[in-house]
């Protein structure tokens, strides 16, 4: 059974705006192969499940309705680990402008 | 009707109602319009436009001598050269770039007009932008981004606008990847009747004016000079015209003014294959050189940013020297900035480097940096779609298959780009946008002429050279 969403909690939708076949004529083949998809967020307006039909009211205020595919939904995006390309670059640059070394101490 | 061709037919009407400007009225030829009259009738100069921009606190940012990026690359220049360098601080402004300035004077007249919100289509800086200065003016937002391709995986640096736009309460719009944007833009500016907070209209530019002015009288207090040469990240254009108008207001008539972007030639920007392959979401010739040959290719009929009317030299730089002077300004001089805004300054080293010492080098503007937005995001999502990273001479490295990051000062170089095709290319574009038979006027090449700083002879050869060719 899917999970039943509350009115009001904040979600995520996504719909579909323009099918493979209906893409622009000048985009690239890769591209007019596949769907063009939208992801809007706002506060579901009805209790909905999750995976099914939906509607939202947006931050400014419109409603918009999609398949539901995310409750409060994360910001995934962060730094990772360190690039050990950039880790020394700035070590070498003091070298060359003759600073001490800390590392060296 | 709401099938592409349908809504697209609609496109001129739309811009219309929702930017309040009818385009129509400064046509002066075939091809030729009245650009200065176009900008005039916005009804602000610029000390008025300063007044807008202190309501929100934007602008009068700080200038920063980088005095120890001065001394490195002093040691890679000739006697007697090695230009003092400058940045201009814009990561200062409210929301952390120089697009705050494009962004308040859009949202403050969008206000005076009575518009009940504003849209811009955009996946970058200007998005924030757009959302903090709406939200001062208790106005709605919705920012269509293009932020994500079939696997659903978003470029981080887009992700981070998408979080920033949110949190000024702002809607946005993600959508995939595709020219497609502009008609979910158009149905939004129709279902709404916001304001068009175009990147390009006469207001956009104009907001930017205000930083050449500030850059340009910043330098002349402190140094009693202009700067010799400005340098600017260059992508749709707007960030140059704007600045090099301002510095031609205050009188900065000498300064030279030098387009930089980050070569990412190979890659498609409208393929969803490309669109994680690259680590630059703007600043790219993916737009500066599109944009360059034909700004009204723009989200309004006539493009305000005419950027090869104010070009004095523009080069490239790679992903990977970019990268490099990112990590050098943050531990040579404390200053942690976005990438992106950086591509001015890898192009600045080595400029500054080709200048005698007494000169004065500006870098134009800076971006904040953070989750998303910073080398790192950037170069782990590029291992992730399987693109090398090496240390290694920057030339060598390919757009979408290796990011390879210098391994001296000396590997920074720039790359020039052939101004005379660019003026060819601008003229064979503006000749394909009319009708075939329509026969250009005294006045159209009089505006070729100002628009590619050629002379009007040359401009009718090149004309004559294409028409023919077309034959």
């Amino acid at each position: 059974m899917s999970e039943r969403i509350e009115a009001g909690v904040w979600v995520e939708i996504h719909d579909i705006v323009l099918e493979a076949g209906e893409r622009a004529p000048q985009v690239p083949e890769d591209t007019a192969r596949i769907p063009l998809e939208m992801r809007v967020k706002g506060f579901l307006s009805e209790p909905a499940e999750l995976g099914g039909e939906a509607e939202i009211v947006t931050a400014a205020g419109r409603r918009l309705r999609g398949k539901l595919v995310d409750v409060n939904p994360a910001y995934r995006h962060g730094f990772g680990p360190p690039i050990p390309e950039l880790s020394t670059i700035g070590r070498e640059l003091r070298t060359l402008l003759g600073q001490r070394e800390i590392s060296d101490d | 009707m709401t099938s592409y061709q349908a809504v697209m037919a609609q496109r001129n009407e739309i811009m219309r109602q929702s930017v309040g400007i009818d385009y129509r009225k400064y046509a002066t030829g075939v091809l030729a319009f009245d650009y200065e009259a176009l900008m005039a009738d916005t009804g602000y100069d610029l000390e008025r436009v300063r007044q807008v921009q202190q309501r929100t606190a934007v602008g009068d940012t700080p200038l920063v001598e980088l005095k120890n990026l001065t001394r490195l690359l002093r040691l890679f220049s000739k006697p007697g050269y090695g230009a003092r360098l400058f940045v201009k601080d814009e990561a200062a402004n409210p929301s952390g770039s120089f697009k705050d300035r494009r962004a308040s004077l859009s949202v403050f007249e969008a206000k005076r007009r009575g518009y009940p919100g504003v849209i811009a289509a955009t996946s970058g800086n200007y998005g924030a932008a757009i959302a903090s200065q709406a939200a001062k003016a208790g106005l709605r937002c919705i920012i269509v981004q293009e932020a994500f391709d079939s696997r659903g995986i978003a470029q981080p640096e887009i992700a981070e606008k998408t979080r920033a736009c949110e949190a000024y309460g702002a809607e946005v719009m993600r959508l995939s990847v595709g020219p497609e944007l502009f008609y979910q833009f158009l149905k939004l500016l129709k279902e709404t009747g916001y304001f068009n907070a175009s990147l390009y209209t006469p207001y956009s530019i104009q907001g930017i004016e205000t930083l050449g002015y500030e850059l340009a009288r910043q330098v002349r207090e402190q140094e009693h000079v202009y700067p010799d040469a400005v340098v600017v990240t260059h992508a749709g254009g707007g960030n140059l015209t704007g600045t090099a108008r301002g510095l031609l207001k205050v009188g900065a008539n000498e300064t030279e003014v030098i387009a930089a972007s980050v070569d990412l030639s190979g890659l498609h920007m409208a393929s969803d294959h490309d669109f994680n392959r690259k680590s630059f979401t703007t600043g790219h010739t993916g737009f500066s050189l599109p944009f360059t040959t034909w700004p009204d290719r723009a989200d309004v009929p006539r493009n305000a940013a005419r950027a090869l009317r104010y070009m004095n030299r523009f080069v490239t730089v790679t992903q990977g020297e970019v990268f490099y002077i990112t990590q050098a300004l943050a531990e040579l001089e404390g200053l942690e900035r976005g990438p992106a805004g950086n591509t001015s300054l890898a192009a600045a080293f080595v400029i500054a480097q080709q200048l005698r010492q007494d000169r004065i080098v500006v870098v134009q503007e800076t971006e904040y940096t953070g989750a998303g937005k910073h080398p790192l995001a950037q170069l782990n999502l590029a291992k992730r779609m399987g693109i090398a990273i090496s240390r290694g001479d920057p030339k060598t490295s390919k757009p979408g298959q290796s990011i390879v990051i210098p391994e001296t000062p000396a590997q920074l170089d720039v790359v020039d780009v052939d101004l005379q095709r660019v003026r060819r290319s601008y003229l064979q574009h503006a000749l394909q946008s009319e009708d075939k038979e329509a026969k250009l006027t005294e006045a159209d090449y009089t505006f070729l002429a100002e628009e590619t700083r050629l002379d009007i002879t040359n401009v009718k050869e090149i004309c004559d050279e294409f028409i023919g060719q077309a034959r």
